[in-house]
């Protein structure tokens, strides 16, 4: 029993983090369309906040690097998103094969400025002591750094939700995702709100990268360990919705954790990707997906 | 308004996306003056190529490799070269893929026609390697510890061997009555092949082999392994996982409350380059297995550790694998003096029997398997991030790639193994 449940954790903890790297994507790839493979070099970049936090102003105190870390790494990704989208993507927006090639190259260009700047060598944050422990509950242990992870995910989500249906700002994202043109000879200014779109995008992706450092390895390969992750996440939940996405993580967690116990990690993985290929055949648009270019549910 | 079957994107984005996390980089660094090519041992100079992933999953642990051949090929330049002409090196990326490590040695050697190539971490890129520098019959130093079952007319083998680090590793395990053990490995020839020999090994020892799992290459989900891990109960982890997911790993395994006393790991491809990365919090307490580490006490090895930090940092350690890249250039020097020729055929003769003072101790070259004695040595990680001896073979162990002097590994080396063993018996 306690093993079935604790798998059930581990799916789920696991879907955390497929959602959290993938959220991000779900404006800039599900929403926008643009397929940015740069997108793991943003969460390397969150990633490699807390370390910087944690060596330089804030060297003392651990806990506090790290929430810290939260919006500095929001605002670092956000900002090389809005960067890349203003420099090179908004002259390619109707060409997604050469979005994928550039974006491919920025990826390989942030990778190289990561080994030049922290070296190849992976860098150590240090979990704060509110994060080190866990919780026994039916059998099951929770760490805190897993559970940390499942909140600031949800957190993210309420975020995104709020944002996207409460704020202004977040009515006009949706506006000119659903029709650029109307939305354009409405008066509302959509090469800006692609800018945003953006930001916030590869922002989350900060965020995501602040999380993954604190239970994987940081370094200039990190963005490259959780990209294929969050592209299957959109893909699979179907584009810019939120709804499918957190549907698609966590039946991809799951399936995950729940075949790797019983076979091989391998075999694990490989059951995840043969699921998703026969799931697309059915519905190639993904779980949630509308005749209409459709808002987040 | 999204067409129906625009299937086109998401294909796009996940060929995309699987060509990213494969590591599509391809960083090419030559230090290579340019020119015709010339033929090796020709002209005032005399080309050798160094081939470590810069680039990928490995170059965590290869780029310190290159660094440490560097070093050893300027202080061989300073002090006169090899007979007489300086020797140049040409840098090339393996890119951490096998296919990569084949094409680029074969360029090193058919193209830039080098004298030697020094290079290779991962077994993959060694098995890549060999079928090219038996073709075309030249020189590989292989600068790292790996699973044996190998002996090559073209290459040598620097680091250890099984019984110079993996067989010490169980009886020091044995000697302090860990005996039931989880192997834990990266899904690769390495993991594979040392669990087959550790499985052998605990059969005949004593030793029960609780569980046995791998994880990919660079794959960071740990949980499902680290929860079979504690639920099997074992006294200690034998781990072969290479790379990133070795952080993973051990933050988990501290995440989850787990301390030494409970569960000991040994790991045999964390050394001090590994350590900060993986963070010293996390690997407090826990055993690895050498031959070589910064604390070992020697002369030889203090101005080594010496002319390491002055050249690339004083925050750099040297590490086990490190230290036989740079001796493989010395041991490859020797080597050519006593031929008194770059030729490949007189350098392996002129190689056997080769005895150097080198940081981890006096080194010997084999006379016949092209493997060196090497002393094992147990280490602790400490809260500085270094390793302290805790045990050591006292004397170098005679290399065994295949495990001829072990009755229990008998029927280990079969097929293509036995065949080359045989021809150096």
């Amino acid at each position: 029993m306690s093993t079935l449940l604790g798998n059930l954790y581990i799916g789920l903890t696991l879907a955390s983090i497929f959602l959290l790297v993938g959220l991000g994507l779900t404006f800039t790839f599900g929403q926008m369309g643009v397929i940015n493979l740069a997108h793991g070099e943003f969460i390397m970049a969150g990633a490699y906040v807390p370390f910087v936090l944690q060596t330089t102003v804030f060297a003392s105190l651990q806990g506090v690097a790290l929430l810290v870390a939260l919006p500095v790494a929001f605002v670092v990704a956000g900002l090389l998103g809005l960067v890349l989208e203003r420099v090179l993507l908004r002259r390619m927006y109707d060409r997604p094969l050469d979005t994928l090639l550039v974006t491919f190259g920025v990826s390989l260009l942030l990778q190289q400025a990561a080994k030049s700047i922290f070296s190849a060598n992976n860098k150590d944050v240090v979990t704060p002591t509110f994060l080190r422990g866990q919780w026994n509950v039916l059998g099951v242990s929770m760490t805190h750094a897993r559970l940390f992870v499942v909140v600031l995910v949800l957190a993210a989500l309420a975020g995104v939700w709020v944002f996207l249906n409460q704020l202004p700002a977040g009515r006009r994202m949706r506006a000119v995702m659903q029709n650029r043109d109307l939305a354009a000879v409405s008066g509302l200014p959509t090469g800006r709100v692609d800018g945003t779109t953006f930001f916030l995008g590869s922002g989350l992706a900060g965020i995501a990268g602040v999380a993954v450092a604190l239970i994987g390895p940081i370094g200039f390969g990190t963005g490259t360990a959780y990209i294929l992750s969050a592209f299957l996440v959109v893909i699979v939940g179907g584009f810019g919705k939120l709804r499918g996405a957190i549907i698609a993580a966590v039946v991809l967690g799951v399936l995950n954790a729940y075949v790797e116990h019983f076979t091989s990690s391998t075999i694990g993985k490989a059951a995840v990707f043969a699921f998703v290929i026969l799931f697309l055949q059915f519905r190639p648009n993904g779980i949630v997906s509308l005749k209409t270019r459709g808002l987040t549910a | 308004m999204r067409a129906k079957g625009s299937w086109r994107l998401p294909i796009a984005g996940i060929v995309g996306a699987a060509l990213l996390a494969a590591g599509c980089s391809s960083s090419s660094s030559t230090v290579d003056t340019g020119g015709a090519a010339q033929k090796s041992g020709a002209g005032n100079t005399v080309k050798v190529g160094v081939l470590q992933s810069l680039s990928g999953t490995m170059a965590i642990s290869e780029v310190a490799v290159r660094d440490s051949a560097l070093l050893a090929i300027k202080e061989i330049n300073a002090s006169g070269g090899v007979l007489g002409k300086q020797v140049e090196p040409l840098v090339e990326d393996g890119e951490s893929k096998p296919e990569v490590f084949a094409t680029k040695s074969e360029k090193l050697i058919t193209n830039d026609k080098v004298a030697v190539v020094f290079g290779g971490w991962t077994s993959s890129s060694r098995k890549a390697m060999k079928p090219v520098v038996e073709g075309t019959k030249s020189l590989l130093f292989y600068p790292v510890q790996y699973e044996g079952l190998e002996v090559s007319p073209n290459i040598f083998y620097t680091g250890a061997t099984t019984n110079q680090q993996i067989i010490p590793a169980l009886d020091y395990l044995k000697e302090k009555s860990l005996t039931k053990i989880f192997l834990v490995g990266s899904d690769y020839v390495f993991p594979r092949t040392a669990n087959k020999e550790i499985k052998a090994y605990a059969a005949a020892n004593g030793i029960e082999v609780l569980g046995e799992e791998y994880l990919q290459l660079g794959d960071t989900n740990v949980q499902g392994i680290v929860s079979k891990v504690l639920a099997a109960k074992p006294q200690a982890v034998f781990n072969t996982l290479n790379g990133d997911s070795n952080v993973s790993f051990f933050k988990e395994l501290k995440a989850k409350g787990n301390t030494t006393d409970a569960i000991q790991t040994v790991s045999v491809s964390i050394a001090e380059e590994e350590v900060p990365g993986i963070g010293v919090d996390n690997l407090v307490g826990h055993l690895v297995s050498w031959n070589y580490y910064q604390t070992t006490d020697n002369p030889r090895n203090k101005a080594f550790v010496a002319a390491y930090k002055k050249e690339y940092g004083a925050d750099k350690p040297t590490s086990d694998p490190m230290q036989s890249g740079y001796n493989s250039v010395y041991i490859w020097k020797a080597a050519v003096d006593k031929a008194g020729s770059f030729d490949v055929e007189k350098v392996k003769a002129a190689a056997a029997g080769i005895i150097l003072e080198t940081p981890e101790g006096t080194l010997t070259v084999d006379a016949k398997n092209h493997h060196v004695f090497k002393t094992a040595r147990i280490g602790m990680i400490n809260a500085q991030g270094q390793i302290d001896e805790v045990w050591s073979s006292g004397e170098p162990i005679a290399p065994d790639p295949c495990l001829d002097t072990y009755t229990w590994a008998a029927g280990l080396a079969t097929g293509q193994a036995r065949a080359e063993c045989d021809r150096v018996k």
